[in-house]
């Protein structure tokens, strides 16, 4: 299952102001690849663009080597987890799981095998409207992995997950790599990010800061933090003060 | 099939859009029932009485809440943001957009024919001596009218609900438009040749609450051209919604 994410010159702009400014980097197979950046930094726009959500205002992105708006229920390709908050409040995990795995012919039994994969079991029949932000992001890992895809998007999943939910996590991606799928993770803890990620890309102000493998990124810094703020320094956006 | 499964999971796994609909079949046969009831007590004192009207008033109001269900199914996927799962799981857009309005449709339309037929079986009753003579003429084109009114109007709430993407602005355009025209300036002389084409104005006709065309309060056209005006808008509306999800970001 080589499928890979390649994005290409891909640039977003709102107005006048750009999210994402010429990018150009591929997402490999086998590994988990982490997706790196200040606040503000283009991260959540460009997974957008590679879902077909967001629409570039130049360049492209393929998934599996299609357009991702191309694929035949993509669900069984790629799975996703943008916000685990994007749930109608009053609906059920387990229903809003039902109707995604509807939409691209999947079985009732994997939503039951994807919700006790995850550790929803008890919450499933319960309003999402009343989860925790770990129970949210849970669901939306839920439904990521419903269609047993071969690439997975995920941003910042491990938010709001309590430490057990944050090593789960941790296994789990590597496992699913480790599987031959291609695993791309944003995150804003650093700490997590050398844990996790096997390779790195890095942006910043929308632009590719640096597309290399983790051991490299670090090289002879005392941390993948302090590699990580050197090299956006001049790419911050938001920054407070001492 | 698996889309149109998919939404129907949708709709029947949220409550307050189930209450819409159940408040759709309650306004309309207990406002019915109410109007004819009053009617009938005060029979000398109602002017132009008609029992078919009589026994659909309910309809006025039904319309609103089914207004509602068409707004909240679509609304609540913006509101909540469940429009981008949704969007990642069924990226072409229009089948996404297609299966949704067909099952609001089928919906109402499975709401709206019961509500009517129990409307007016129960306002008949309620009128006792003073109910409409069996085989009427009227009576059928009057309850097959309300029966496409309502999906049509539900329909229309919710094509301008995905071109606002938004339940309170939808509800803001539509409670004016679908009060204004019927009960309020609809009435006023000089806004009436123009306020007529308005979607519950052609409603009105269709039901033949407004009275056919030589009453004072009608419009100045007949059921047949009311249906066209009305599909007119419901068309406007989805192609409107369509090319609004089509084009912008979700």
């Amino acid at each position: 299952m080589a499928a890979m994410i390649e994005v290409s010159q891909l640039t977003k702009r709102y107005g006048r102001a750009t999210a994402v400014d010429d990018l150009t980097f591929t997402v490999r197979p086998g590994v988990v690849t982490g997706f790196l950046g200040p606040n503000g930094a283009g991260k959540s726009t460009t997974m957008r663009l590679m879902l077909g959500l967001d629409r570039p205002t130049a360049g492209e992105v393929r998934v599996a080597g299609q357009p991702y708006e191309r694929l035949n229920r993509p669900l069984h390709t790629v799975g996703a987890l943008l916000d685990g908050r994007s749930v109608h409040p009053g609906r059920s995990a387990h229903n809003h799981l039902r109707y995604l795995a509807r939409s691209n012919g999947i079985g009732r039994s994997r939503v039951q095998e994807v919700i006790e994969l995850t550790g929803l079991t008890t919450a499933a029949k319960r309003r999402a409207g009343k989860f925790s932000l770990g129970m949210a992001q849970r669901l939306g890992l839920a439904a990521a992995l419903l269609g047993d895809p071969a690439v997975l998007i995920l941003d910042e999943p491990v938010n709001g997950l309590d430490p057990e939910g944050v090593r789960w996590i941790r296994d789990l991606l590597k496992g699913l790599a480790g599987q031959g799928r291609t695993v791309l993770v944003s995150s804003h803890l650093m700490s997590e990010a050398a844990k996790t990620a096997d390779h790195l890309i890095v942006i910043g102000r929308g632009r590719l800061l640096a597309d290399t493998a983790t051991v490299d990124f670090v090289g002879g810094a005392e941390s993948l933090e302090d590699a990580f703020l050197r090299l956006t320094a001049d790419a911050v956006e938001y920054r407070g003060q001492l | 099939m698996n889309l149109l499964a998919a939404e129907w999971i949708k709709v029947r796994s949220v409550r307050s859009t189930l209450w819409t609909l159940l408040a759709t079949i309650g306004l309309a046969v207990g406002l019915s029932a109410f109007v004819a009831a009053n009617f009938r007590a005060n029979i000398e004192r109602v002017q132009n009485f008609d029992p078919i009207v009589t026994s659909l008033y309910g309809l006025t109001l039904a319309q609103l809440a089914l207004v509602v269900f068409g707004v909240l199914t679509v609304g609540s996927e913006y509101a909540s943001g469940s429009i981008r799962p949704t969007l990642a799981a069924v990226p072409r857009r229009g089948r996404f957009y297609a299966a949704k309005t067909a099952v609001i449709g089928l919906v109402a339309l499975a709401v709206s024919a019961p509500s009517v037929l129990a409307a007016f079986v129960v306002g008949q009753h309620a009128l006792g001596p003073y109910a409409v003579a069996a085989g009427d003429p009227d009576t059928v084109p009057a309850l097959l009218g309300a029966t496409a009114y309502l999906p049509l109007i539900c329909l229309f709430a919710a094509g301008v609900a995905t071109m606002v993407r938004s339940s309170a602005i939808a509800l803001g355009v539509l409670v004016p438009v679908l009060f204004l025209g019927s009960q309020g300036l609809g009435n006023v002389p000089g806004l009436r040749p123009v306020l007529q084409y308005l979607p519950d104005q052609a409603g009105m006709e269709l039901m033949r609450i407004a009275g056919g065309p030589d009453s004072r309060f009608g419009p100045a056209y007949g059921p047949g051209v009311a249906l066209v005006i009305l599909v007119g808008w419901t068309v406007a509306a989805l192609v409107g919604g369509f090319l609004v999800l089509r084009r912008r970001d979700a």
